[in-house]
């Protein structure tokens, strides 16, 4: 009964947050009630027993993500105000309405009439599961089951990194993301990223290595991690890395390439891409896990620090040629 | 109702909700806020049929589970594209519109 009253809470939170991020004049203001509702959203995952799930969206969804988007926020301010003279006209609004009220009914009357039993997979899972050598069921279709998927999803994020990347202008071209920022080396930023980065650092690599039995994992691990480096590069301490670094590049390149590799040697030894031999299931697996965390970790500091902005030599002023 | 019915339909509101934002608000990160509401109202919806599929001693179906898993952190590369090529539009043009040229505008 208390947990059902707090279901409802939650749930009339979130509706009353994602109106308000449609509703609100400000974008600033919008953003940060995206951030609540991020949080929020974790506390539904929990409800929903996916306590991986509330890790990541609480890491990623809420944290990095709003880290991201109100970044965007503290550029856009200038071009707020012209754009509210393009809204659209009452007509439209109210087709859009119609639209979003006509979507959610047929989704309404979907989940109303969804099939019971419920079709579900967890059975093959766990049977499957002591294969696989992992004790977290997660991580086990992440990394055995569905593996594609996750290779896929390792691609993609490379991929948007290079999408990121190619948006510098030439002069950038190679160059460091963002500005290069200038904090008090006595104040409370520099602090903290003293403080922080070994303390996230152990946590990470606890995650990431509790994710084969627990929840947990490298997604959750390399976010922490990112956001350890980001926090350095913001108090002033270390800079953001040239784009043109042929290591981080290989540190990039390493997760996917090590992936692939392990697929391919699947071919012969288990007769199947991504296949792995007898008993030999949980070490390919720890194997692609170490060689993913790195991309992982660089990519998503990476996206969020955005496109090259400046030119590849920053420290040193050079004439244009 | 059952917790997961509940959230099931709550995803349906935020789906119609992130849908109108997506459609009527003019500025591009605004869109791209409501989009992002739209897509998390879709991985609740996928999380309440997971656990829904609760089944041989598990509290919920994990192979939904782990896919959201990898759909939230696409969601926020995606993110990321779309708002570098915002900051670039308006580094290139000095704005932030999506409109078309007044000369193709009816």
């Amino acid at each position: 009964m208390m947990t059902t009253l707090v279901s409802g809470v939650v749930v009339l939170l979130l509706l009353a947050l994602a109106l308000w991020t449609v509703v609100a004049r400000d974008a600033f203001l919008a953003v940060a009630g995206f951030i609540v509702y991020g949080l929020l959203l974790s506390l539904v995952w929990v409800r929903l027993y996916g306590i991986d799930v509330a890790l990541t969206e609480a890491a990623i969804g809420g944290g990095l993500s709003g880290a991201l988007l109100l970044g965007a926020v503290g550029k856009l301010r200038r071009t707020e105000a012209l754009s509210w003279a393009e809204r659209c006209g009452l007509g439209t609004r109210a087709l859009a309405a119609a639209l979003s009220v006509a979507v959610t009914l047929a989704l309404v009357l979907g989940v109303l009439f969804l099939p019971d039993p419920a079709p579900t997979l967890a059975p093959q899972v766990m049977r499957h599961l002591p294969a696989t050598g992992v004790g977290n069921p997660i991580t086990g279709v992440l990394l055995a089951f569905r593996a594609v998927d996750t290779l896929l999803e390792a691609i993609v994020l490379v991929i948007a990194l290079i999408g990121v990347w190619s948006l510098a202008p030439d002069r950038a071209w190679g160059g460091r993301p963002g500005p290069r920022y200038d904090a008090d080396p006595d104040g409370m930023l520099a602090y903290l990223a003293r403080l922080l980065p070994p303390i996230g650092i152990v946590i990470g690599i606890y995650l990431f290595w509790a994710g084969a039995d627990h929840p947990g994992g490298k997604f959750q691990a390399a976010t922490i991690l990112a956001a350890m480096w980001l926090l350095v590069q913001m108090a002033g301490l270390g800079d953001a890395p040239r784009t043109d670094n042929r290591a981080l590049r290989a540190g990039i390149a390493l997760g996917p390439l090590v992936f692939v590799a392990v697929g391919v040697l699947g071919l012969p030894s288990a007769g199947v891409f991504l296949g792995y031999p007898e008993g030999w299931a949980k070490p390919m697996i720890v194997v692609i896990e170490i060689a993913l965390l790195p991309t992982l970790t660089l990519v998503l500091a990476l996206l969020m620090s955005g496109a090259p902005a400046r030119s590849a030599d920053s420290s040193v002023p050079r004439a244009k040629p | 109702m059952s917790v997961e019915m509940l959230f099931a339909l709550c995803a349906c509101l935020l789906i119609g909700i992130g849908l109108y934002g997506l459609i009527v608000l003019p500025h591009p990160l605004r869109k791209l806020v409501a989009f992002n509401i739209m897509g998390s109202g879709v991985f609740v919806l996928f999380g309440a049929l997971a656990k829904r599929g609760a089944a041989a001693g598990m509290l919920a179906d994990p192979v939904p589970q782990a896919l959201l898993i990898t759909a939230i952190v696409v969601a926020f590369a995606a993110t990321a594209v779309a708002v570098a090529l915002l900051l670039r539009l308006i580094e290139a043009t000095g704005s932030a519109s999506l409109a078309d040229a007044p000369a193709s505008k009816d």
